[in-house]
């Protein structure tokens, strides 16, 4: 039979497959791709803070993310500098001072390796946890906020003359994003968090009429992602979550070039 | 049915006028291009929709919009009109509460429904959307009734398409369709008949008169064009980054400050356009299309898209 860690590792994958469906559909359709790079990769100084404080890391991440997600969105209401550009900057900003602070924690050698890019085989009992409980309120929340939130990604506009208050609900949105890339961390790491909301969004978006059918074949594709990448990983023994984001990235590709001919016709 | 609209519309704007202590339907002032002698309105109107008085909005130390007054009634059609850069875009931002005001009072009236067809509305082709499936972000509404009104704006044919796949002009027509199934209060028409051909504009127009008249609520319609709008308007408002004239539509179109906003010509295309109006119709008070688009169809030499 599998391995005890291989049963974790797939569990934990088809888990955060499902929660991070939703938010992957919002971060394309929002064009937040870039937004959530940065939350991301400035989560390692997270990791290190928590490190050096000797806090729990998925708190510690947790907290930093959304600080500086809400840092981001305010920057991001100068209109000097497209938020994107900025963005495309911060990123490597966030990232060096991550790498960098890492390096200077006192006491036994990190595994920098492993927060860069996850470590799905040494996933433990509560960070499964995590990710179901974690994921169950993430759930819950889109679920409730979910016509507010498709109403704003269409038309942020329309929806705010009709009424719906996109501050607010941006503002619950940018913090269930922190949560999930927190939390999605331990398994594909700070480099690959946003390639495995975005990718299987991507991959599913020609497939998919309707918003919700999205959501549903996003989860399907990162999903089966993840037992193939875990395959692939345990046949040609190769990093777990790079294996699962490649296994995604043929996926889209596929996808999109499949639709590029049908449209062609 | 028409007819009633515009006669209708001028007891309304004289009753508002009476109360504001002006003489008549139009208090313009001379000179739009100086802004010196403003007229107020005087205090904020409880029994508005959305009132206004003295909203300006600054922008990198310039002001895009000052002194603005404005009040928009149920069961009234409120017309802006106004060049490019007017300010028109930004005054109804202001009022949706998609702005704030840097100086002025707006009060809009608590639980008010709004439907907003907005000037430019893009689609991501990104987010999987159809055409029937789009009305109900913005309340519920039964298949039924999407169907429905989705023929009424002349869009039935596009009920089961993708958002994405739309023209510019179909677009609008669903979009205004997603604007009425929320039965508004009031109905914010942003330049409405973009990428739509000129007798589809008519009816347009033909249809927003008619609902208002059933459903009783109001309307604020940015236009340039002035010729088919203005005769629908119960008031027009004449806006140069500040309110240079307004009134119902007889009296702003002979006015020199739209004279000279919109050149001699289009006043004149205004009247040509209003004397056939008055007399030809068909059963469904629809004027003909011959000579609805006759006048209109000589654009003015003043009018912004010129």
């Amino acid at each position: 039979m599998l391995e005890p860690f291989l049963v974790r590792a797939i569990v934990a994958g088809l888990a955060l497959a499902v929660v991070a469906a939703p938010l992957g559909c919002f971060v394309i359709w929002q064009r937040m791709a870039y937004f959530g790079e940065t939350v991301a990769q400035a989560s390692l100084i997270g990791v290190a803070l928590s490190l050096a404080l000797r806090l729990d890391i998925t708190v510690g991440v947790v907290v930093i993310a959304v600080v500086v997600a809400f840092l981001l969105l305010w920057f991001g209401r100068q209109q000097v500098v497209a938020l994107d550009s900025v963005l495309g900057l911060l990123h490597h900003a966030a990232l060096a001072t991550g790498v960098i602070a890492m390096s200077m924690l006192k006491g036994p050698p990190v595994d920098l390796l492993g927060f860069l890019f996850g470590d799905v085989f040494a996933v433990t009992t509560g960070d499964i946890a995590w990710i179901a409980g974690g994921g169950a309120v993430v759930l819950a929340i889109v679920a409730w906020l979910w016509q507010p939130l498709l109403s704003l990604a269409v038309h942020e506009d329309l929806a705010a003359a009709e009424g719906i208050d996109r501050r607010h609900v941006r503002a619950i949105f940018t913090i269930l994003l922190a949560v999930t890339i927190a939390v999605a961390m331990k398994i594909v790491g700070v480099l690959l968090v946003m390639a495995f909301l975005v990718v299987p969004a991507v991959a599913a978006r020609p497939l998919a009429g309707s918003p919700e059918r999205m959501v549903l074949l996003t989860a399907a594709v990162a999903a089966a992602s993840v037992v193939l990448g875990l395959a692939l990983s345990a046949t040609i023994d190769s990093p777990g979550g790079p294996s699962i984001v490649i296994v995604m990235s043929l996926a889209a590709a596929v996808s999109l070039t499949a639709a590029g001919f049908i449209r062609r016709r | 049915m028409a007819d009633q609209d515009v006669r209708a519309a001028a007891p309304a704007a004289n009753a508002r006028s009476h109360d504001d202590g002006h003489t008549h339907g139009a208090s313009c002032k001379q000179g739009c291009a100086t802004h010196t002698n403003h007229e107020s309105l005087g205090a904020i109107d409880a029994s508005a929709l959305i009132s206004a008085r003295g909203l300006g909005l600054v922008r990198n130390g310039r002001d895009l919009l000052d002194g603005i007054d404005i009040d928009i009634h149920k069961r009234e059609i409120v017309t802006l009109i106004g060049p490019n850069g007017a300010g028109k875009t930004t005054l109804v931002r202001l009022l949706l509460g998609l702005e704030t005001p840097d100086r002025g009072e707006l009060r809009r009236q608590a639980d008010m429904r709004i439907g907003y067809v907005p000037q430019r509305f893009e689609v991501d082709a990104v987010i999987p959307m159809t055409v029937e499936r789009f009305p109900q972000l913005g309340g519920e509404a039964s298949a039924a009734r999407i169907g429905a009104i989705l023929d009424e704006v002349g869009a039935g044919h596009t009920r089961h398409q993708q958002l994405s796949q739309l023209s510019g002009g179909e677009l609008q027509r669903v979009v205004l369709a997603r604007a009425l199934l929320r039965d508004p209060d009031l109905l914010v028409l942003d330049e409405p008949v973009q990428g739509i051909d000129y007798s589809g504009e008519a009816e347009l127009y033909n249809l927003i008169a008619r609902l208002r008249d059933e459903r009783g609520f109001g309307v604020l319609l940015v236009s340039h064009d002035l010729h088919i709008v203005m005769a629908r308007s119960d008031r027009v408002v004449c806006l140069n980054r500040h309110v240079c004239c307004s009134g119902v539509p007889e009296t702003v179109a002979q006015h020199p400050a739209y004279t000279r906003l919109f050149g001699a010509e289009a006043a004149r295309a205004f009247a040509v356009y209003r004397h056939q109006h008055d007399h030809s119709h068909d059963i469904a008070g629809v004027p003909h299309a011959a000579e609805s688009t006759a006048a209109p169809r000589s654009t003015p030499a003043g009018d912004e898209r010129a």
